[in-house]
């Protein structure tokens, strides 16, 4: 299971990446991507949608079963990932190439966890 | 195969009408439909082609089908003569009821039987399904605590064995799920259930024997707790084939019940349907039951009902087969069922828990939970794997994967329709099955290897779903 | 022995002693169950026995010769070879298909079923039935509502059981409106969903087209008829976005209101709100063409407390039945079956308002219409069962919901217009 320290992680197994001026990219992490297995569909929010954080922003369907995402920011969503909308497979393949939201105007965050501490969590599930 | 499109000759006609002789009214141009594109097939093709899907189906008739928590018991052909009895077959659901009476009576009678079978006071046949009848169940508890002012009752405590249906039937009728935890036993944790009930507890659901086949020896003392902090109790009546004759749920604490005739009472599965799901409760709920109720005079109506969960009375067809069932076991025969079921299925778990582990080490009712966790460590080889090695032996698999709290589950009622040898068989391939996890795990790779088809993609179908035949 | 139970007493007792048991008594003290039942019900019979008194009870039930009755529930011919192939043990005793190396025959079935209604109704994507024309339009509500709209308009042409489950369904949700309105409908920010039922309870042909154009964005929910679906347009080339209904018609009896069919389809881009079984077709490891439940990840008893249905299983045997059905009739059969209701009905209303009952019935309808009774009804309608006749269904007001179909002919209704003169 790969975690990337470049990254904040979030306890319900998001991944946030700056991108500077205060614009974030959302995604999900290689260990939730091997506990669905199978990734076949993702319901995301449009672009211009307000995400709250704590709050679901989506779901992601698995062969066997939906799970919410949790936003980790408060935030407007500026731009989706249609490739990732057309081939969720790429969450499986390539979990932090495939992003599924940038989130602009961030007025809050849960608390983050490092790469260490985003570990120590996964050990523990 | 070839679908039925696929046949399709343009021309062909199979069922003719007869020639009414009137012609001369037409529809306004505007509303006319311009195409329909329906298979053509002649008589011959049609019987063919359906003959052809049905060597590729595969039901009770043609096998041991230890389906947990499904009761694939027999289904006597009896019941479906019953049900081809043109004075069922013929009578319009709005006829009225001084001509429906030979309806209206083996309604009502199936109506007491359960009471009686159940302990209950009063019941709906009108839910056409366990599932409806849960949704059924869970909107008489809302109504009643509304309809009592206590609206604040809006949480229903499920163990986390349950069944999906338990807390989407709750949550469907804005009731919050609280859940609470099993103990070391298999049963509900009573310290978790104490914590759980308070003023804001509308019910607790239970299925018992519980889902891990396991009857909660401390029954009456969970009724209690939940009664005590005023909340009612719910029985989903999926497991009633163990305990028919010998526990009736409305002795031991229950106030409302759903049952699954198509379970319980030998109505077939049909491919997932039509079943029939009956709700049960005490005197002091029987208001709130669905309307109409059948009662002494025929149908009648409550200004309490909860309102209608389907349109006309009921799945008839469904309940006639039913009660003739009950009419052939008698109160005799039905305990004789379950004796008999509990009986198969201990017999089964005897023949294989020397190299099988068991999910709670327990005499269990009528069914049983295996978990496979230690054998996948051990050979990589998953419950998934053990359950399609079974097809190759024209042995239905298990419930795969359930209960939730048991990791690696194959789950078996083999039921009390089930001969000795064909459970000595099953136990045999079983172990052999498992030999095979050691000594040639290569079998399990591309397992079954005698289906007509096989590691059927699953993926690909959720991914890119094609849901219907395109030219 | 027997009562369906394969071992015999001696080869129970044998069991029983083996597991160290020796009686049931103790098997089940050993499983922690107090018994304590003692069940009043009479003891079993003979299957003979079963019979016959199911039998007896059956003809207690009065079978009509003349049924000019539908409201919901119609009498067609069922072809035998429906009745045939729908009655193999392979079907009728198999469970769900989740084993799908097993189940291709039920499969390939419901697949064929979900492309027959997609045709018929003009939509992309079926499911595999749930239980009944009411419960389905109940399920249509959950598919129309969503954070941002809670409020459901059902027409009052719509089947008042229909209306009453869907009332039902919803009582307790704290996010869904329903109300009901009468012709005219006005959509506002709220607007989920508009229901309507072409043709409607009263058997009148409505202008879906129309709805659609004053729905803006709200969805457009078509409760239909699949038999009137061979003669008029279909909901789908209207706009609609679900359709909903019954499908009793396509070769189930009346069977005093059951087992039915309910039917859902919906537009390509709503199959994730779809609720119930879906079959879709995929290969196998050797690229063989096969079918298999797909996209169960949507289904209630996955999602447990996440659900947005109430459904559960499906009415399999009976959406099996339709498609047997649909294949045998054919779509010129279905046409003819449908024509031909439509003519006897619209004869029948001619013949009628010869006689002095009004239609009330203003524009196109289907076979099904409304007419004044000229006399006391509960009279009249006493005279027609003193006379083996199932007339319509007693509406308010002394009108009448009459319904005609294939069964019936041009020689009854003439015959049935002099038996009603014998009273006028």
């Amino acid at each position: 299971m790969e975690v990337r320290e470049e990254l904040k992680y979030t306890k319900t197994h998001e991944w946030v990446r700056d991108l500077g001026d205060g614009v974030y990219e959302i995604g999900i992490t290689d260990f939730a991507q091997s506990e669905l297995g199978d990734i076949v569909f993702i319901n995301l929010p449009a672009a211009d949608d307000e995400v709250t954080a704590e709050e679901t922003l989506g779901d992601i369907e698995s062969v066997k079963a939906v799970s919410d995402i949790y936003s980790p920011v408060s935030g407007v969503v500026c731009e989706i990932n249609e490739e990732v909308v057309d081939a969720p497979e790429a969450i499986n393949n390539t979990p932090y190439e495939a992003w599924l939201i940038r989130v602009k105007d961030v007025t809050d965050t849960v608390e983050l966890l490092d790469a260490a501490q985003y570990q120590e969590v996964c050990e523990h599930e | 195969m070839s679908l039925i499109f696929e046949i399709s000759r343009k021309g062909r006609r199979c069922a003719q009408f007869p020639d009414r002789k009137v012609h001369q009214y037409e529809l306004p141009e505007n509303l006319t439909r311009k195409q329909l594109d329906l298979p053509e097939v002649a008589e011959v093709d049609l019987v063919r082609h359906y003959m052809g899907l049905s060597r590729l189906a595969f039901g009770v008739d043609n096998g041991f089908y230890p389906l947990g928590s499904c009761t694939m018991k027999y289904n006597p052909k009896v019941n479906e003569e019953v049900a081809a009895l043109e004075g069922f077959n013929e009578i319009h659901p709005l006829q009225p009821a001084s001509t429906v009476k030979g309806a209206l009576e083996a309604l009502k009678q199936l109506q007491d039987a359960l009471c009686e079978l159940t302990g209950m006071d009063a019941m709906t046949l009108k839910p056409a399904a366990g599932a409806h009848g849960e949704f059924t169940g869970m909107q008489i508890v809302k109504k009643h605590f509304v309809a009592s002012g206590h609206p604040e009752r809006n949480e229903v405590i499920i163990p986390d064995s349950a069944h999906g249906t338990n807390p989407a039937s709750a949550a469907m009728n804005g009731l919050k799920v609280v859940a609470v935890k099993s103990n070391e036993n298999g049963g509900v944790d009573l310290d978790s259930l104490r914590e759980a009930v308070g003023e804001h507890t509308a019910a607790l659901m239970l299925t018992n024997p519980n889902t891990l086949g396991l009857f909660d020896e401390n029954i009456e003392e969970i009724t209690r707790i939940v009664h005590e902090a005023g909340g009612l109790c719910y029985y989903d009546g999926a497991n009633l084939n163990a305990v028919m004759g010998l526990v009736r749920p409305g002795d031991i604490g229950f106030d409302v019940i759903h049952l699954n005739l198509h379970k319980t009472f030998s109505t077939p599965h049909g491919g997932g349907g039509p079943g029939s799901g009956p709700v049960g409760c005490k005197a002091f709920l029987a208001k709130h039951l669905p309307d109409p109720v059948i009662g002494e005079n025929g149908f009648e109506y409550s200004e309490d009902s909860i309102g209608s969960v389907r349109s006309f009375y009921c799945n008839f067809l469904v309940c006639m087969k039913a009660l003739t069932y009950i009419k052939v076991m008698g109160s005799d025969g039905l305990k004789l069922a379950s004796e008999n079921a509990v009986l198969n299925a201990n017999y089964l778990l005897s023949r294989i828990k020397d190299i099988y582990d068991v999910s709670y080490d327990r005499v269990c009712m009528h069914e049983f939970v295996l978990g496979l966790q230690r054998l996948k460590d051990e050979t990589g080889i998953t419950a998934k794997d053990i359950a399609k090695g079974l097809l190759d032996f024209e042995i239905h698999p298990p419930t795969m994967y359930f209960p939730l709290i048991v990791h690696e589950a194959l789950m078996f009622e083999p039921t009390e329709t089930e001969s000795r040898e064909t459970l000595d068989r099953c136990a045999e391939v079983l172990r052999h099955l498992h030999d095979l996890a050691y000594s040639d795990p290569a079998y399990y790779e591309g397992v079954p290897h005698t289906t007509v088809v096989s590691h059927v993609d699953e993926v690909t179908a959720a991914r890119n779903p094609i849901l219907k035949y395109e030219k | 022995m027997s009562k369906y139970i394969v071992n015999s007493a001696a080869e129970q007792q044998e069991m029983l002693d083996e597991l160290g048991y020796g009686s049931f008594e103790e098997l089940f003290r050993k499983a922690g169950v107090k018994v304590q039942a003692e069940v009043d019900l009479p003891a079993g019979v003979t299957e003979y026995e079963a019979y016959e008194d199911m039998r007896n009870l059956a003809k207690k039930n009065r079978i009509f010769k003349h049924v000019f009755r539908g409201a919901g529930s119609y009498k067609h011919y069922i072809p035998s070879v429906v009745k045939n192939i729908v009655s193999r043990n392979e079907f009728v005793t198999a469970y769900t298909p989740y084993q799908a190396e097993v189940s291709q025959g039920v499969l390939q079935g419901i697949f064929e079923y979900q492309s027959e209604m997609c045709e018929l109704t003009g939509m992309d994507v079926s499911n595999a039935s749930v239980y009944d024309g009411g419960s389905a339009a109940a399920e249509a509500v959950m598919m129309c509502v969503d954070k941002k709209h809670h409020k459901i308009l059902l027409s009052k042409g719509i089947n008042p059981q229909y209306r009453a489950v869907v009332k039902t369904y919803h009582q307790f949700s704290e996010d869904i409106v329903i109300e009901e309105f009468n012709g005219d409908f006005e959509v506002d920010d709220d607007t989920a969903g508009i229901f309507v039922q072409n043709p409607d309870f009263y058997g009148n042909i409505i202008d879906v087209a129309a709805v659609k154009e004053k729905a803006g964005k709200a969805k457009v929910v078509v409760i239909a008829n699949p038999l009137a679906l061979a003669m008029i347009e279909a909901p789908g080339h209207l706009g609609a976005d679900i359709v909903v209904g019954e499908g009793q018609q396509l070769g189930m009896p009346m069977s005093f209101g059951g087992p039915y069919l309910g039917f859902m389809t919906t537009k390509k881009d709503m199959v994730r709100k779809l609720p119930g079984r879906i079959v879709g077709q995929t290969t196998d490891k050797d690229g063989k063409r096969c079918y298999t439940l797909t996209l169960q990840a949507r289904e209630q008893h996955i999602r447990r407390e996440k659900a947005s249905s109430s459904i559960c299983s499906n009415e399999a045997l009976c959406a099996f039945t339709a498609a047997v059905y649909l294949a045998a009739v054919g779509p010129e059969g279905l046409y003819e079956v449908a024509d031909t209701s439509f003519q006897m009905a619209h004869y029948m209303a001619d013949r009628l308002s010869e006689i002095g009952f009004e239609t009330v019935n203003k524009g196109p309808f289907f076979n099904e219409f409304v007419s004044e009774c000229p006399i006391d009804a509960g009279e009249l309608f006493k005279h027609l069962y003193a006379r083996d006749v199932l007339p319509g269904l007693l509406l308010s007001n002394n009108r009448i919901l009459w319904c005609a179909t294939e069964v019936n002919s041009k020689e009854e209704i003439d015959w049935l217009i002099d038996v009603i003169k014998e009273v006028l």
